[in-house]
């Protein structure tokens, strides 16, 4: 028994030494899938291999590239007052690149507010992401079209509604077929509801939540839980005492960590996980093992509540460097290609810069509208009210 | 109208059987409507208002979930964004507050933070109120927290027939609607009229008609005025009582036309007076009929302490004998 424990003294085990059944499985053992080693170098893995052919990976690279572009771009226009705030990305690029690299057409994404690599790559406009933290919206978007649900600034509160979705989505394909008659195929591949939330969240009473019902109705969901290391400036052993993919199988969910900043990893773990939640095996945790390089947000100063040393040793993990050193060494990727790649990025820097000037000022009169289908009485008083005022 | 069409046109029913009818009927008519809640399949419920749903329509559309209201509520969200209608049970008004964010926060919002694009056909439906002799957490009237959070709409049936019409257009509309269902009226019959709901959602209703003073109530609170109405008459008072039924939006057109013509109002609810429903009622009153009232808007309300032990609900709760003190003192002006 371990000094820690609160419970009272269970029969039988009186006077045991060492490991026993009371105590917790070994933490200390926390197999990572990786492919690509820190160094760029090829490693094996058991059970997964990279789903994708050397060529392929190139465009991943780019992917990364101009994610990050749009990032720095995104933290630099704040520091000079365009934006109101910013929730970087930098140093988490292979996890969107790797997860969206492998989204089917009928899945759907359900961010945390970090995702906005995932939803550049899958046709959000910039100046509609930049819209919400410069003030001018909530999120104005066609979220069932693009697949890219909203933001939710209340931490986890979102990965209960990707499982409520993927609980529909399934009840869509039961529905399906039962009105389909015998030999005709499906007419689309059935949906997977992918949802992003960090180390923080997983101390959130709805992600338990969330984890509980997916469980219990074999929901069609994969957590994707991006563990950055901090939630603002709380380390995540403030939030578990036991590694975050082991938690899953609390919950009779398989849980499986991999090497966030290993886009090859990243990408044939959430292809695994897709197939299991596409041929009815439910749910998957996968925790996605990387570094916050920046703030959490602009408003926050990570040199309070963390070392140099530990930040410093991150930058040796890059996801990036590590990715192109890869691709060098089997021949896909050489210093004309990284030229183009450097000046794509930089005229990508522009259009970001541009982007943010597009975005549009809201009215105040548009208040109004949203609120319920139609509207109320009381709701045309106050809009006529305040627009007189505004008149005035 | 010949008897046989009378007798198919109304039913004879309490409240929580109109309610199960209304739910079935919301069912029948919609196959992506939903119920969705805890031990709301082979049990029928807490109240048995789903009793017979899942043998009816499958335990697909009528799904028994884990002990989780948020858990309920925010997955009921996601449902609902992919086209489905969920009808959430929460078992007791007091249980609504795990699952307070999803309901103020996501719930009420989504419309909003998308600029109309998301909109969430959810009903969230959970017995409220005192006056059956429970214990914590099983009286609490509760619906001031939703008629504070715009994008909410706000309904309590008083009757059989509102029961089963109102949840019928509860589950019809395309906003998120909190349905409060007074339980110590749940076992209480009428007449349901099942050929016409008689009037929308939203509207008001003056439920006895009176010359003096107008008592404004909803829910269970409802039967209690149309006593002391009665009791006042006997006294030579003249009390019209009008079922609000709405509280989010407020049909303020019916609510002054009757306050108008009596002018003087006292509002009537369960919950604790201190920013309840009748400070609400009486600021919009005075505002409109500041010319017009005889007397100060009066408020009849439970006490502002928490619910009491339910020994002492009786002398707590609002009553009869303390409308009628209220009805005099506003005449006494």
């Amino acid at each position: 028994m371990t000094s820690s424990m609160s419970m009272g003294q269970p029969v039988g085990a009186s006077g045991t030494a060492g490991r026993g059944r009371f105590e917790a499985p070994a933490a200390s053992v926390t197999p990572m899938v990786q492919l690509v080693d820190p160094s760029g170098v090829r490693v094996d893995d058991p059970d997964f291999a990279p789903i994708a052919p050397p060529d392929q990976t190139a465009a991943l690279l780019r992917d990364m590239a101009l994610i990050r572009r749009f990032d720095t771009e995104a933290t630099a226009l704040q520091r000079k007052g365009q934006l109101g705030l910013w929730a970087p990305l930098l140093g988490q690029e292979a996890i969107q690149v790797g997860v969206h690299s492998v989204l089917g057409g009928t899945d759907h994404v359900f961010p945390s507010h970090r995702e906005h690599g995932v939803g550049m790559l899958m046709g959000l406009p910039i100046e509609r992401m930049f819209g919400i933290f410069k003030g001018c919206e909530m999120g104005d978007w066609d979220a069932e079209a693009l697949r890219f649900h909203h933001y939710s600034m209340v931490i986890g509160a979102h990965t209960l509604h990707a499982v409520g979705y993927a609980m529909g989505m399934a009840a869509d394909a039961r529905r399906e077929d039962a009105r389909r008659t015998d030999g005709q195929r499906p007419s689309s591949e059935p949906g997977v509801s992918v949802v992003f939330h960090g180390d923080g969240a997983i101390s959130e009473g709805d992600v338990n939540e969330a984890y509980i019902f997916a469980a219990a109705y074999q929901a069609p969901t994969v957590f994707i839980c991006v563990n950055n290391q901090w939630a603002i400036s709380e380390p995540v052993e403030r939030q578990s005492r036991v590694p975050l993919y082991q938690r899953a199988w609390g919950f009779g969910i398989p849980g499986i960590r991999v090497d966030g900043n290993d886009v090859l990893a990243v990408q044939a773990v959430t292809s695994w996980a897709l197939d299991r939640a596409r041929t009815g095996q439910g749910p998957t945790l996968i925790e996605a093992f990387t570094y916050r390089m920046g703030a959490h947000t602009t408003s926050d100063d990570p040199t309070k509540y963390r070392s140099a040393d530990e930040s410093e040793g991150w930058q040796h993990r890059d996801p990036i460097a590590r990715t192109s050193a890869w691709l060098r060494s089997v021949g896909e990727w050489d210093d004309a290609q990284q030229a183009q790649l450097d000046q794509d990025t930089e005229a990508f820097g522009a259009e970001v810069r541009a982007a943010v000037d597009r975005v549009p000022d809201p009215s105040l009169g548009q208040v109004f509208d949203r609120v319920y289908a139609g509207t109320t009485d009381l709701l045309e008083r106050e809009r006529a009210e305040a627009l007189g005022r505004v008149a005035r | 109208m010949s008897q046989t069409a009378t007798a198919v046109s109304s039913s004879t029913l309490t409240l929580a059987k109109a309610l199960n009818a209304g739910l079935r009927a919301a069912m029948e008519a919609d196959d992506r409507v939903l119920m969705y809640g805890e031990d709301i399949g082979p049990l029928g419920g807490v109240f048995r208002v789903t009793e017979g749903l899942q043998a009816r329509f499958g335990a697909d559309r009528v799904l028994d979930s884990p002990l989780a209201e948020s858990g309920l509520v925010g997955t009921a969200i996601g449902m609902a964004m992919r086209g489905y209608r969920p009808v959430v049970e929460l078992q007791f008004d007091g249980f609504v507050f795990p699952g307070f964010d999803q309901i103020t926060q996501q719930l009420a919002k989504l419309r909003s933070r998308s600029h109309g694009r998301v909109g969430l056909p959810v009903v969230v439906r959970f017995p409220y109120g005192g006056g059956i002799g429970s214990i914590e957490n099983h009286s609490e009237s509760i619906e001031a927290y939703f008629t504070h959070t715009p994008g909410l709409t706000v309904v309590s049936p008083s009757n059989p027939h509102d029961a089963y019409w109102m949840i019928q257009q509860a589950v019809a509309s395309p906003d998120p609607v909190i349905f409060l269902e007074p339980k110590r009226r749940y076992h209480e019959k009428g007449t349901v009229r099942l050929d016409a709901p008689g009037r929308d959602l939203h509207e008001a209703a003056v439920v006895r008609p009176g010359a003096e003073v107008t008592l404004l109530a909803w829910g269970p609170m409802v039967r209690t005025c149309l006593d002391a109405a009665t009791v006042a008459a006997d006294e030579g008072r003249s009390v019209e009582v009008v079922d609000v039924r709405s509280l989010s939006p407020l049909d303020m057109t019916t609510i002054l036309e009757s306050v108008g013509r009596t002018s003087r109002a006292i509002v009537v609810h369960e919950a604790a007076g201190s920013y309840g429903p009748g400070a609400e009622l009486a600021a919009r009153i005075t505002e409109e009929l500041f010319y017009v009232i005889e007397s100060p808007v009066l408020r009849v309300t439970g006490y502002d302490t928490p619910y009491p032990p339910s020994r002492l609900e009786a002398e707590w709760l609002p009553g009869v004998d303390r409308i009628l003190a209220a009805v005099d003192r506003s005449l006494g002006y």
